[in-house]
């Protein structure tokens, strides 16, 4: 099957303070259409960084990254900003829902940068949440949902636009171990229903366990 | 407005916050109105002054008196329609603090000189009859329940012994540039007494009041004007009305300086109460803000929910600022002496001042926390910890 992710000799360095903090060492990774890859290693091993990279939303130091076709550093930062809203799919492991809206809301704010009618976002923000199982939760704000279930709105949120691929950065890292489980079935669900091609960052052995690839990183190198 | 409803939701989040930042600045509005209207009181007798109005009064000072006798000289200069002339009479009404304007004019010339006073014909005409006649401002007949027939005992101090005059007219001032709180008396009724107990004082005129035809004329006349009694006992200085009352108040000017730059200083509170208040909010949201830029919102939209908000907060404060000042300032026009500021009222440029300031305000206010939020960068942003 084609790469949808194709990243190539990607070395990527912080600066604080003009002295540079190394992170990824020349990487290279190849993710194939419909994949459920895990990432996993220590803590502070570039497992976020990495997965910011393939999203879009950090441009590396060195190498290329291709996502679906794109060569995403050809790319200026409106055009990225565009393409992210797309492509990609988010899953933050705090949720990261805004807490002034409720959860439908909070699945249509992606759908506002597209074309959609009202009806039609309306009609995909139910889809979104049907599919989380939260129909009946929309219009609760994130304060009034428990962990898994504001972890579900924001997988909902992550799917609303029909995203290419989903990146999960340590997306059951918050929850107790029921909640973890169900958010993993739903991703478990995501790649094999709906064919979505997802990168999930985890130390959890559980969560790793459900993708069909893991791969390990150690001080900034795949192993 | 794809973010309007978050930009709104985001207003509501700290009610309290924003209540009092609303308060604070509609404090402010109604702080910077009120002294604006004291300054504009202040000079409503400059902007109220007519072009073709000129003062002659004695060179040396305002206090010292001029001849009766120069009348019929200034009216023989070319150019000039009508010469009246008044004495600044003062005495003491009731008691010391009971101040208003008491003049001692010629009858015959001031109300023409003065066309803004609006008398009507009938009430003129007594007055003009009778000698110990007076005519009273509206505001001033209010003020002291004045009916026409009413008799004002005063007790002279300039011109020392018991007065009294006879109300025969109220004049309604012409618009809310004219002081309604006057009270003018025949000038001939004071010289007659003064011949009779003070001959020495007979004769004497505060200032006169030149009525010319063409206020271009204005520097022509007032420099013959003045020629013509140069080396005699009592020099003249003429100016126009306007240049007159700013010399009137120019010994209050550095206190109406102050009000007027205090009233630009509380813009500056404002700003920074708003300001205060939007670096606070958007540092608190940096995080929902890489969020949102991570979902493919720009820097427009962050711009515009950010630059919303803060000008929601000072247009409401300004608007609910300049609602307040009118009762405020109506309050107290009511509880101080109407003849102490005579003319007291919002001037329209006061609210577009304050509404501009508003706008400007939330603009600026907004502009730090925006310039953050476009400047740190996504994985800053998500990992920032408030
Ligand atoms: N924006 C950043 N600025 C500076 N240093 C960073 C930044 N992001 C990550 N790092 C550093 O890079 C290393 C890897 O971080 P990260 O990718 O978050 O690791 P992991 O997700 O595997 O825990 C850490 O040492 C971290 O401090
Ligand atoms: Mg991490």
């Amino acid at each position: 099957m084609a790469s949808i992710i194709q990243v190539q000799s990607v070395s990527k360095s912080y600066w604080r303070d003009s002295f540079e903090i190394p992170v990824l060492n020349n990487i290279s990774l190849d993710v194939p259409e419909g994949e459920f890859l895990g990432l996993m290693g220590p803590s502070g091993s570039g497992k976020t960084t990495l997965l910011n990279l393939i999203a879009g939303i950090d441009r590396p130091t060195k190498g290329k990254i291709l996502v679906g076709n794109t060569d995403i550093a050809t790319l200026s930062e409106s055009q990225l900003a565009k393409w992210r809203s797309h492509n990609v799919g988010f899953i933050f492991q705090f949720y990261n829902l805004m807490p002034v809206l409720t959860a439908f809301e909070n699945v249509e704010l992606p759908l506002l940068l597209t074309s959609l009618s009202k009806k039609e976002r309306r009609d995909h923000v139910d889809m979104a949440l049907k599919v989380v199982g939260l129909s009946d939760r929309m219009h609760h704000y994130p304060k009034q949902l428990s962990g898994g279930q504001e972890q579900r709105v924001a997988i909902a949120r992550a799917i609303a636009s029909d995203p290419l691929i989903l990146v999960a950065d340590e997306p059951t890292g918050d929850l107790d171990k029921h909640s973890a489980e169900e958010i993993l079935t739903l991703l478990e669900r995501l790649n094999k229903e709906f064919k979505k091609t997802i990168v999930m960052v985890t130390h959890d052995p559980r969560a790793a366990e459900k993708a069909h690839t893991v791969r390990q990183l150690d001080k900034g190198e795949l192993q | 407005m794809k973010v309007l409803k978050l930009m709104l939701k985001n207003t509501l989040r700290h009610k309290l916050r924003t209540a009092l930042t609303i308060l604070g600045i509609a404090v402010a509005v109604v702080a910077f109105g009120f002294l604006r209207t004291v300054v504009t009181a202040w000079y409503a007798g400059v902007q109220a002054s007519s072009p073709n109005r000129l003062i002659t009064r004695n060179a040396v000072s305002f206090i010292f008196p001029l001849p009766f006798a120069y009348r019929d000289k200034i009216a023989r200069i070319e150019g000039v329609e009508t010469v009246s002339y008044m004495n600044w009479f003062q005495g003491v009404y009731i008691d010391k603090n009971q101040f208003f304007a008491r003049m001692a004019v010629d009858a015959e010339t001031a109300l023409g000189v003065y066309p803004e006073f609006l008398v009507p014909d009938d009430e003129r005409e007594t007055f003009l009859r009778e000698r110990n006649a007076c005519i009273v401002g509206a505001d001033l007949a209010q003020q002291y329940n004045f009916k026409l027939g009413d008799v004002i005992p005063i007790d002279g101090d300039i011109y020392p012994g018991k007065w009294e005059f006879v109300v025969r007219a109220i004049y309604q001032p012409r618009d809310k540039t004219v002081d309604g709180t006057q009270m003018w008396f025949h000038w001939q009724y004071l010289d007659e007494r003064m011949k009779q107990e003070m001959p020495g004082r007979a004769g004497e005129v505060g200032w006169y009041i030149i009525r010319i035809s063409n206020p271009g004329d204005a520097g022509r006349i007032s420099e013959e004007l003045d020629a013509l009694f140069q080396n005699s006992r009592a020099e003249t200085k003429t100016e126009t009305e306007a240049a007159f009352q700013q010399g009137f108040i120019q010994g209050t000017g550095l206190i109406i300086q102050l009000l007027n730059f205090l009233s630009f200083v509380i813009i500056g509170i404002i700003m920074l109460v708003l300001g205060n208040t939007m670096i606070m909010s958007a540092r608190e949201r940096t995080k929902e803000y890489a969020v949102l830029k991570t979902l493919g919102f720009s820097g427009g939209h962050l711009t515009v929910l950010l630059a919303g908000e803060s000008l929601i907060i000072s247009l409401l404060g300004a608007g609910i600022g300049i609602a307040l000042s009118y009762p405020i300032v109506g309050l107290f026009s009511l509880m101080v002496p109407k003849s102490w500021f005579p003319i007291f009222y919002i001037e329209p440029v006061t609210l577009v001042l304050a509404g501009g300031a508003a706008l400007a305000v939330g603009a600026l206010a907004a502009l730090f926390p925006i310039q953050r939020a476009l400047k740190t960068s996504i994985v800053d942003g998500l990992r920032f910890i408030g």
